[in-house]
């Protein structure tokens, strides 16, 4: 028994050492995003949205699609119109696109552009991003 | 003794009491004006619907379905795999020799047998009687389409690109006539509906049920009209006159 609380105790250890050594790594690491946004600010802080745009993304589809609330500060169209790169147009058409430079690098699979378009509509385009 | 200053003293330590006196005829006049604010959940005070007049639809005219086609971003074919949200239908009675032509699209219901069947909860309806498939849990398994008596809904059976950003579509889901939800959240009319009074033949009426003053209530209660399969009991929001 103690020999397994041992190896236990050494798994966390070792798990702890590990992720400490990872995170200023993480951290310190640029994400190779060639496409500058349009806007002068993101809807919510850097950080926050790094950890949490998902749930942001999430919480507003079911909102806007289930009950019709068609707010636009955590609309993907919103995120679109702002980050689709002055290359492609695009959000997600090459590895330095926005989502794309991300996600390709987190090794997280995106759903998004199945459906949704990874493009500004005509009249966003015309009209610029909204301040 | 009470005076102005005193009663809004009162009514600020009272706050939400007299704040929710005060907005009810503001928010009452902002929805007769213009409509649902963004961010108001759609609600069953509403129930959109429309009523098609098919002795005025036009014989051999596709306003409809090329206006469908256009604002939803679908390719226009109408072989078996291909995505047909509105379609143009001629009938003919084999007595009389009477002949029709009249849009058929999802109808809205308010008992919907699509949602009944949906296993996963992508099938819903909205509060405002809209049927949507909220293709972010729909599997794909095509059980409403079995269900649906109207043959309203497509499967999408291949990848597709550049879809509309008000309307994203994908392969693997199944989808139907939305009353095109983005038009009507901005307090528009559907595309089919805007194609068809602009062509001329302004056949189809579409609004609030709920509202006796709208123009589909009006038409509604003037002319006789029936649903598709009355029989089902569905009560669809999509009513038809002359058939």
């Amino acid at each position: 028994m103690t020999a397994r609380m041992f190896a236990k105790l050494w798994m966390l250890l070792a798990t702890l050492v590990v992720a400490g050594a990872a995170t200023p790594l993480a951290m310190a690491h640029e994400y190779d995003v060639h496409a500058k946004p349009k806007g002068e600010r993101c809807v919510e802080p850097t950080d926050f949205m790094r950890r949490n745009h998902m749930e942001l993304l999430k919480h507003h589809r079911n909102e806007a699609l289930r009950q019709g609330v068609r707010t636009t500060k955590h609309s993907l169209k919103g995120c679109v119109e702002c980050h689709a790169s002055a290359k492609t147009g695009s959000v997600a058409a090459s590895k330095e696109d926005f989502c794309v430079s991300c996600h390709a690098y987190t090794a997280v699979h995106l759903d998004c552009w199945d459906c949704h378009a990874t493009k500004p509509g005509k009249k966003a385009l015309k009209e610029g991003v909204a301040p | 003794m009470s005076d102005r200053r005193d009663f809004l003293k009162t009514s600020a330590k009272t706050g939400a009491v007299v704040a929710g006196v005060s907005l009810a005829p503001g928010v009452l006049f902002y929805g007769i004006a213009q409509g649902r604010a963004p961010e108001e959940a759609a609600s069953d005070k509403r129930r959109y619907g429309m009523l098609i007049d098919t002795t005025k639809c036009g014989d051999g005219c596709r306003e409809c379905v090329s206006a469908c086609n256009t604002e939803n971003g679908l390719s226009g074919k109408t072989g078996p795999q291909d995505s047909q949200w509105i379609r143009k239908v001629e009938i003919e009675n084999l007595q009389t020799g009477a002949q029709h032509e009249l849009p058929v699209m999802c109808q809205h219901c308010e008992n919907p047998p699509c949602v009944d069947v949906c296993p996963t909860g992508a099938s819903m309806r909205r509060a405002d009687g809209i049927v949507l498939v909220d293709r972010h849990i729909c599997i794909g398994c095509r059980y409403c389409m079995m269900a649906c008596p109207y043959k309203a809904r497509s499967f999408v059976h291949e990848p597709l690109h550049d879809q509309n950003p008000e309307v994203p579509r994908g392969k693997g889901c199944v989808e139907a006539c939305t009353f095109c939800v983005q038009r009507v959240d901005r307090d528009e009319s559907p595309a089919c509906v805007d194609a068809c009074q602009k062509s001329g033949h302004q056949a189809m009426v579409f609004g609030d049920l709920n509202d006796p003053a709208s123009a589909v209530s009006q038409a509604m209660k003037a002319h006789a009209s029936t649903e598709i399969r009355a029989d089902l009991g569905l009560h669809t929001a999509v009513r038809y006159q002359g058939i």
